[in-house]
Parts: C-alpha cells; sequence; structure tokens
C-alpha cells in the first residue's frame, strides 16, 4: 500500500457533498406544542420521508445499466431529466401510456423498446414482446388497441433467418391482439454496435369505455389482484441465458391481455387501475400505486401466486419474485366490493385462470408497500435502485 | 417448496415465540448480535422481530462481505480494470458500490470491460475464451467463499490458463469478531454465529468468546425458523447460567468444519500482516492474500495496484453500528445523505449491510407496520 496506516486519508469529495447537501434534512422535525409527541425513532423516520419526497438529483455523470432497469434509478431519471424537459399534464400522469382527447374521441398512445437478450427463449422471441408489450400499455387504460409501428435496429450480420422468426412472431401475436400494423422503419448498425436486433413499437387504441383507470384513483379499502403466477418471463430469461446451468419446463408468460382486460371491465365498474407488470414486476408497480395515490398497499405473500419452478429460482439467486418481470400479468386495483366479481370474470377467463386477491389499500402509512410474510411477520417492499436482471424485454 | 417452507412455519414459530418469552427473565433487556450479513437480510425479509418480545434486540454485525471492502480496494479494482485488455469479473453485488470515484457501474458506462459472474469458475471461463486479454476476478469474502476461489485459482493453475488472477480481498471471521469484543463501548449479550463461514471453519475457533469473553454464541442456519430457535438456545444458555459454543446449524455444520476446503485455502492464500476494514479499521491478520507458489495468479503482482486510500466522510457513524452502539436509524446521516441509491456508509452499501436492511425492509416503526397489516 502507498499509503500508511497511520496517515488519515481524505474521504471522498461525492460522499462529503452529499452531507452537506442533505444538512437541511439532517434537522429534525420540532416536538412542537399541540403536535402529537414524536419519539426519536418517529422523528428520524418523518426526516426520511421529508428526504425521499424531495425532488431526485440525476447524480450519475455517466448513463449506468441501473437507469434501465425501471427501479430508483429510471425514475430519477425521468424525473430529473425528462419531465423537467418535456412536462405536461399528459406526460405527468406518469401511466403506461397517454390519454388524449382529439374531437371528442379519447384515444391512448405509448411506445416500448425491446433490448431483451436473448432474443429467442421459451415461450417466445423478441418479436412477441414488441408486440404483446405495447397492446398491453394500451389495454390497461381500457382502450381497444387499433395500430402499432414497427422499427427495427439491427446489427450488421445478423441472420435473416432470425429475422424472419421474429417477424412471423410479431405478425402473429398482432393477429392474436387484433391489432394492425400500419408503419414502420429500419435501420442498421455495424457489427458490434448494437446486439442483433432491437425493436421498437408505437400503438394507440382507443377508448370507447366510459371509464378512466389509473394508479391516482386507487384509494383504501381497494383491493389488489393478480391475473396469474408472477416472475415466468424473468426467470425464463435468465435461464434462457445459460449462465445457471439449471434446467426447467418453465416458459414466458408473454401474451396480450386485451381479452382479459375486456372481460374483467364487462364484469364490473368497480376497477380503479390496471398495470401489466413487467420490468421491475409487481412490487415496482404496487410502489408506484402507493405514491400517486398516497396510500399503503398491504400484500400478503401466501397469497401472492408464484410457480414452484420460479421460487426455487429465485431462492437460490437470492432474489424476490415481486421484483422478476412477467409479460402477460394483469395488476388489478379494484373496489373492494367489487373484488369477488372481479376474480371470477378474470379465472373465467383463460388468460386470468390462475388470478388471486393478494391484498388490500389503506391509508397508512401512505406512499409504501407493506409485506405480510409467510413466516408471518411483515416488512416494508421498496423499490429497487436496479434491477437484479437486466434487459428482460 | 420442500426443505424451505418447513423452515418458515407459523404455528411452529408462534410457538418458538412463547417460550423465548417465558426463558426472558423478568426487565432484563437483551442485545443479541448476529455476525452474518446474510441472517440480517433474513431477520428483516421475513420480519423475524415481529415474534420477538421488545426486551430483546438484534444488533446487526459486520458480516457483509461487500461491506467491509475499504472504497479504496473499489479504485485500486477499477485501477485494475481501466488498464489495456482486461476483464474484470465480479459478484453482482459488488458492482454497485461507490469507491473514492464511483462504482464498477460506473467504470463499465466509461467503457471498462467489467462483468458480473455468479462463480469464480464463470470468471475462469471467461479467461479460456479471451486468450487475448488479462481477466481478474475480483474476490471477496469471509472464508465461506475462499474456498471457491482458492479452487479456481488451482484449477487455471492445473488447465495452464495464464491470462487469469485474482484481485484477492478475502478477509477472516474470527479477527472481526475480536475486534468488536475488545470494543470498550460494547453491549452484547450474546452472539448469533454465522452459518455458511461455520460451515467451512466449524465451531472451534469460536470457542474463545465464551471462555474468555463470557459471551455464548450459538452458530446459526439461515431459515427464519433457524433464527428463533438460535434465539431461543442462547437465552436458554443465559437462563442456565452456561456459556458455550453451540451449533444450531448441525444439517450443515460439522463441529470440526470442512479440512479439504480449508487446506484448499492454505494452498493457496496466507494471511495479510494487517488489512483495512471499512467502519473497523485496521485489523491484524484480518485478510488473506496469495501465496508466493501462486504469485502467478495474483492480480497485486500482475499490476501495479495504486494502494488508494479513501476515508468515510466524518459524519459517518458506521463503526458505532456495527458494534451495535448505535441502531442504524440513529446515524446522523443515516436515510438523507446516506441512502441505499447513495451510500456513503458501509452499512448502507449491500442489502446485508444492517442500514441497508433497516432502510429496506423496515423503515417504519414496527406499531405502524403491524397495524397496517392487521386485516
Amino acid at each position: 500500500m502507498s499509503q500508511g496506516r497511520d496517515t488519515v486519508p481524505p474521504a471522498a469529495a461525492w460522499a462529503e457533498q452529499a452531507v452537506r447537501e442533505s444538512a437541511d434534512d439532517a434537522e429534525l422535525p420540532p416536538n412542537g406544542v399541540g403536535t402529537p409527541h414524536l419519539t426519536k425513532e418517529q422523528q428520524v423516520l418523518a426526516r426520511i420521508e421529508r428526504a425521499r419526497r424531495r425532488k431526485p438529483k440525476l447524480r450519475e455523470e455517466r448513463i449506468t445499466m441501473a437507469h434501465g432497469a425501471g427501479g430508483k434509478a429510471t425514475h430519477t431519471l425521468i424525473e430529473a431529466l425528462f419531465l423537467p424537459a418535456f412536462g405536461n399534464p399528459v406526460l405527468e400522469r406518469l401511466e403506461d401510456q397517454a390519454v388524449v382527447g382529439i374531437g371528442g374521441v379519447r384515444l391512448a398512445f405509448t411506445t416500448d423498446s425491446f433490448v431483451v437478450s436473448p432474443l429467442f427463449f421459451p415461450g417466445g422471441n423478441i418479436g412477441d414482446l414488441a408486440v404483446n408489450g405495447t397492446v398491453n400499455d394500451l389495454v390497461v387504460s381500457g382502450a381497444r388497441p387499433l395500430y402499432l409501428s414497427a422499427g427495427f435496429i439491427l446489427e450488421e450480420g445478423f441472420p435473416v433467418a432470425d429475422l424472419e422468426r421474429i417477424v412471423k412472431a410479431m405478425a402473429a401475436a398482432a393477429r392474436a391482439a387484433g391489432v394492425t400494423i400500419v408503419t414502420g422503419d429500419t435501420k442498421v448498425v455495424q457489427r458490434g454496435k448494437g446486439d442483433g436486433c432491437y425493436i421498437n413499437t408505437a400503438g394507440v387504441g382507443v377508448i370507447e369505455r366510459d371509464v378512466s383507470l389509473g394508479a391516482a384513483g386507487v384509494k383504501p379499502g381497494d383491493t389488489v389482484l393478480v391475473s396469474g403466477p408472477i416472475g415466468d418471463h424473468g426467470v425464463t430469461i435468465l435461464l434462457a441465458r445459460g449462465e445457471l446451468d439449471i434446467v426447467s419446463d418453465i416458459t414466458s408468460d408473454t401474451a396480450a391481455l386485451g381479452g382479459l382486460v375486456d372481460s374483467l371491465l364487462d364484469a364490473t365498474g368497480a376497477v380503479r387501475c390496471l398495470r401489466d407488470a413487467t420490468r421491475g414486476g409487481v412490487a415496482t408497480i404496487l410502489n408506484e400505486v402507493a405514491k400517486a395515490a398516497d396510500v399503503a398497499v398491504v400484500i400478503d405473500e401466501r397469497a401472492i401466486p408464484v410457480r414452484p419452478e420460479v421460487r426455487g429460482a429465485c431462492e437460490i439467486l437470492g432474489i424476490d419474485p415481486l421484483y422478476v418481470a412477467c409479460e402477460g400479468r394483469l395488476v388489478a386495483i379494484v373496489d373492494g366490493a367489487g373484488a369477488q366479481t372481479a376474480l371470477a370474470a378474470m379465472r373465467a377467463h383463460p388468460t386470468g385462470a390462475g388470478a388471486a386477491i393478494i391484498g388490500t389499500v389503506k391509508d397508512d402509512p401512505p406512499g409504501l408497500v407493506l409485506l405480510k410474510t409467510q413466516f408471518g411477520g411483515t416488512r416494508i417492499v421498496d423499490l429497487l435502485v436496479g434491477d437484479p436482471l437486466p434487459r428482460i424485454c | 417448496m420442500r426443505f424451505v417452507d418447513e423452515f418458515r412455519d407459523p404455528e411452529l414459530a408462534r410457538t418458538l415465540a412463547g417460550q423465548i418469552v417465558a426463558l426472558g427473565e423478568p426487565g432484563r433487556h437483551y442485545k443479541f448480535m448476529e455476525v452474518c450479513g446474510g441472517h440480517t437480510h433474513t431477520i428483516y425479509k421475513h420480519g423475524i422481530e415481529d415474534y420477538l418480545p421488545p426486551s430483546i434486540t438484534l444488533v446487526h454485525g459486520p458480516g457483509c462481505p461487500v461491506c467491509v471492502i475499504p472504497m479504496g480496494r473499489v479504485d485500486d479494482a477499477i485501477h485494475i480494470a481501466e488498464q489495456p485488455d482486461v476483464i474484470l469479473t465480479s459478484f453482482g453485488d459488488m458492482m454497485r458500490v461507490p469507491g473514492g470515484h464511483g462504482s464498477f457501474l460506473d467504470a463499465a458506462a466509461k467503457g471498462a470491460d467489467i462483468r458480473m459472474v455468479y462463480s469464480p469458475l464463470d470468471a475462469l471461463k471467461i479467461a479460456k475464451q479471451n486468450p487475448s486479454k488479462r481477466v481478474v476476478f475480483m474476490a471477496i469474502g469471509f472464508e465461506t467463499t475462499a474456498p471457491s476461489t482458492a479452487l479456481t485459482v488451482l484449477k487455471a493453475d492445473a488447465d495452464g490458463v495464464a491470462n487469469f488472477s485474482i484481485f484477492c480481498n478475502h478477509v477472516t471471521i474470527i479477527p472481526a469478531i475480536k475486534a468488536i469484543l475488545d470494543s470498550p463501548d460494547l453491549r452484547l449479550d450474546g452472539f448469533i454465529g454465522p452459518g455458511h463461514v461455520s460451515t467451512v471453519i466449524g465451531c472451534e475457533p469460536y470457542r474463545f468468546i465464551a471462555r474468555d469473553f463470557g459471551k455464548p454464541l450459538v452458530v446459526s442456519g439461515f431459515e427464519p425458523l433457524d433464527i428463533l430457535q438460535s434465539v431461543y438456545m442462547i437465552l436458554k444458555q443465559l437462563a442456565e447460567g452456561r456459556c458455550e459454543v453451540e451449533n444450531q446449524y448441525t444439517r450443515a455444520v460439522p463441529w470440526a468444519g470442512n479440512a479439504r476446503a480449508l487446506q484448499a485455502i492454505t494452498r493457496v492464500m496466507e494471511l495479510r500482516p494487517y488489512f483495512e476494514w471499512r467502519g473497523l479499521g485496521f485489523i491484524s491478520h484480518s485478510a488473506l492474500k496469495v501465496t508466493d507458489a501462486f504469485a502467478a495468479y495474483d492480480a497485486e503482482r500482475i499490476f501495479e495496484i495504486p494502494g488508494v486510500r479513501v476515508a468515510d466522510p466524518k459524519a459517518c457513524q458506521c463503526g458505532e453500528v456495527l458494534k451495535g452502539v448505535l441502531k442504524p436509524w440513529e446515524c446522523k446521516v443515516f436515510g438523507t445523505a446516506c441512502t441505499p441509491e447513495t451510500p456513503i456508509g458501509t452499512c448502507m452499501v449491500s442489502s446485508e449491510g444492517a442500514c441497508a436492511a433497516y432502510y429496506n425492509f423496515g423503515r417504519f416503526t414496527r406499531e405502524r407496520v403491524r397495524e397496517a397489516a392487521r386485516t
């Protein structure tokens, strides 16, 4: 070691800066007259809440993989960079799709890019994801999906036979979802500048139903449902990469959710919010809901459907299935009074046969997701900073 | 799921919790340290504290291998990664750990080739697949992971892989526990002993803790019922006036440890005179380096290592948290300057660190969480 153990080295500049910047937050809230007396721990927790509600700051000098993971780093990028630049009321809802009115018609509009690795995996390929992902972002607003665009970024040397397989899968998925691919674009980058094939799709749909779905409408007393076992897609991709030498029959759950959403919305008017549990999994979605509606979401680990293979793989890797991506699973939050009707409607549809009620919405502590563990304890389910599994979709 | 659900049975937990309450001396407060970060993670992940009476506090110890790596070693590793033709490989938990000038993820964003692996053998595989590159494995962990690193070096040697080396940051558990025991402000009544480390070193090395320091230690498994049972066993010792090393984790830990694993370590590695631990400072004979016989696989001899040292900010109170003097939330910067997004102190770095576990899983007072979870 060039520096001996007796010298005191300087601290990292970034760390000292973080201490300085949060000096204001470090003050404890006063225990004033007329306010409920807070214990020291409660004061500290209140201080943290204040720090968490502060507008996030983009600290990194360069983009890292964490920025694409759908967790805290992605949220920071959106809130510190994209929202201030593009800010408008439609975008600020931060739903899976934008809802805009044109000539008395309500349109849903969305876009999604797909960089999954590997391109082909049990249960589908990047083409299935590219269609189903965008369709699902539309249908969770209650929209009937109509038209899709398809943009391809291909790497020099990519096998045409592979592209054919992908395109055929897209055509089949579009037919199944009842959408038409009406426009597109193709770009090719030099060998080594891409990873085979990236696809972007955008989609529009029309909201004909008299519904206004969204996380902000969620209320205490609501019930949380999922449409089937969670985490299948993420674990399938992980195993397909072959780095773990685990053999399993598990396949991706990629599917279009339009039919399931229609059955649900036809059956009950109790639906408040629908989300497609992709990147970041069910945990990330529920955190977004808790924050948007300023409510607590309480879920029960024993009630959450997870296939044994998925649980096993997650146990080995130390990942929580709650954070693992799905590509054809609906999270529905409905008025508590309509929960059983909603559950029955979901189970009656083939895509929702494994549906389950997994939790309820409460008023306190706001902005938080809580889990009753299988073991009988309780804990918080927070957003992850990054994703344990990059490039899952 | 078999072999898992049996150890997470709420019925058994309630029974054990009742026995734990019955064993406690009325009016006495107990502080037990779980040494291992894996235990800390289990405690929060499953909500084990909900089963414990308020008279028992669990203190989260220094046994998170990612957390104890000083920032300067991260900078040194990044320096290696920035050399020509180097591929640095690392376990996933190291990727986000910040050094003085950013993390492995940041270094990768600037162009260094840093790859995540699940095992040192994966790193060796990468070396074989890339003969024109110099592949370095960032070796971290206690005696738990040191054998797999050692065996990988032996395999590299046997297979004649010349472009593979390890940046050795392996540490040993006993000196760290001793450093905590030697601390004058220590207030602990017993230890939940590390399970995985003990599969290698066995239970014998802990004897001095009971003999010289008068603290009971129970080597524990990692499922929630294992930990509850270990708490029960420590309390039982205290109630009966015994002070011993006991093994709760008999299904994995042989009393004498794993002789072959220990042999692999001693073939390839030897003790350093001293090593800097984040949060605890320099501890004598507390870490391993590559022996002269395997110098060809030692990144510290292949590359110029700058030997960077970076202090934690003065506001950081990790040392006190690690010794159980402070609870995570009692640290001045907890949750404000120091968060899982920007961990300025070791305890916030990995999900096994005491502060990160508290921040991620238990940020609200138990009463409020319990109230919300009531149906």
